[in-house]
């Protein structure tokens, strides 16, 4: 990888995902050595009753080890986390996380924009989010909101996307630091902090 | 977004002109709700808002609506409503008489629930279910019991996916875009206002519901009112929680026994 691409500092890589999206990280995930110093937060939008399967699916096939969240789920480095079915995912200041049963945000409970913007406001420049695969708008704002506040901000190239809709729409109304093919996004993550 | 000194300083305004206490609440909900009444109100500055609130009591109550959030459904995480039936209602059943407690019971769909389930158990005519919410607002509608017909596909789905067998259209009457729920369900429903952050135990009770209502409060505010269904639980009634929800950091071990995995404890002394 080349050297300008090294992300340091980073204490929270926030990965949003919609259709399509569970292909690229399966890719991704199962390659993944151990997460150097920083914590992975998964948002991905499924059916409001699909509790646990997806969960069990990445503990299965990641290396890496998955923290269910519960309320007040404290985020520890070297962990995955992947937001639970019919919550909004937020972030408080003493690393806890938070849930929320608040309205559908364009439809999406959890909303990859809320936990996005939650995150950019209590990690600042220690937060990378990558948005990958989906057929609708969710994660732009969220994406310009990381920015905003400092983040690196990654897309899924969408030539690599099963459904390109979603990393378009957010090239299109963002400057990415990086659009990347899924083992770009791979090597990317193994960078991070070294 | 708005700054954290601006919500603190509305928490404390609120406390001191209305003596309501936001002061326990988790921040990050708490400050998307906020920023989200104040971006509706179109105002230029936050000490606009805040004058608002200030002068205009009719406006506080608005927002006090606005910021608690109201979201609920019916027979909301299926699995839990299944083992209610297959487990609980048959343990509660050989009582004579079933206190049941709603807390937080919003616009009363989870309440409208467990009258069905009741119903369909035989033990509704032996039960009364005590439903309350801080919010005046979303009591009447519960008192009523008119939900969006629209939503009645999914609640249809999630009542079978939690064990129901009738038709579930039968519980209610659809006209024109909403459906009213019979009477009989609401006859044994008694709906009051009540805060938990500030009020007290009213009652004895076999079981007491509240579900995805302990997310919004601090740690500190968890154990006080988690105490205060502990006071009000007879022994070996049951408390049931959100799925993301636990007892386990609020109450001392050996009091309560978690039911398999669910987030139903049982008071065992």
């Amino acid at each position: 990888m080349e050297e300008n691409k090294i992300i340091s500092n980073c204490r929270l890589v926030i990965i949003g995902g919609s259709a399509g999206s569970l292909n690229a990280l399966m890719q991704i995930l199962p390659e993944l050595t151990a997460l150097r110093n920083y914590a992975i937060v998964i948002v991905v939008h499924r059916k409001s009753t699909d509790d646990q399967t997806l969960e069990e699916l990445i503990t299965l096939k990641s290396s890496v080890p998955v923290k269910p969240i519960e309320d007040k789920t404290i985020l520890i480095p070297g962990f995955i986390y992947i937001a639970p079915s019919n919550y909004h995912l937020l972030f408080e200041k003493d690393d806890t996380l938070a849930l929320d049963t608040s309205e559908k945000i364009n439809y999406s409970r959890p909303s990859i924009d809320v936990s996005f913007e939650s995150a950019a406001e209590i990690f600042g420049s220690s937060l990378v989010g990558i948005l990958f695969s989906g057929s609708n708008t969710d994660g732009t704002l969220g994406l310009q909101a990381i920015q905003e506040n400092g983040g690196k901000i990654v897309v899924q190239n969408p030539l690599s996307a099963d459904m390109p809709f979603m990393p378009n729409n957010a090239i299109l109304f963002t400057t990415p630091d990086y659009v990347l093919n899924n083992e770009e996004i791979l090597a990317l993550l193994n960078s991070i902090n070294s | 977004m708005i700054e954290d000194i601006e919500l603190e300083t509305l928490i404390n305004e609120v406390y001191e002109y209305y003596g309501f206490d936001f002061g326990s609440y988790s921040r990050a909900s708490l400050k998307r709700r906020v920023y989200r009444v104040y971006q509706l109100g179109g105002f230029g500055h936050f000490h606009e808002f805040l004058s608002k609130v200030r002068s205009d009591p009719e406006y506080y109550k608005q927002m006090i609506d606005e910021i608690t959030v109201n979201v609920t459904e019916m027979f909301r995480d299926p699995t839990f409503y299944g083992i209610l039936r297959k487990e609980i209602l048959p343990l509660l059943g050989t009582k004579p008489f079933i206190r049941l407690w709603h807390a937080g019971c919003s616009t009363g769909e989870e309440v409208y629930s467990m009258a069905i389930m009741l119903k369909e158990a035989g033990l509704l005519h032996k039960s009364l279910i005590y439903a309350t919410d801080i919010n005046a607002t979303v009591l009447e509608t519960a008192k009523k019991g008119i939900f969006p017909l629209r939503m009645m596909k999914e609640y249809s789905q999630n009542y079978r996916d939690a064990g129901g067998q009738e038709d579930f259209s039968s519980y209610y009457t659809a006209n024109y875009g909403i459906a009213k729920f019979n009477e009989e369900l609401s006859q044994k429903m008694v709906y009051s206002q009540h805060n938990l952050v500030s009020d007290t135990s009213f009652n004895e009770f076999d079981i007491i519901l509240c579900r995805n209502v302990l997310i919004y409060f601090d740690s500190d505010l968890q154990k006080r009112v988690i105490n205060l269904f502990d006071e009000s639980l007879a022994v070996l009634g049951f408390l049931a929680l959100g799925t993301k929800e636990t007892i386990k950091y609020s109450i001392s071990p050996g009091k309560y026994k978690q039911f398999e995995k669910e987030k139903i404890w049982r008071k065992i002394k």
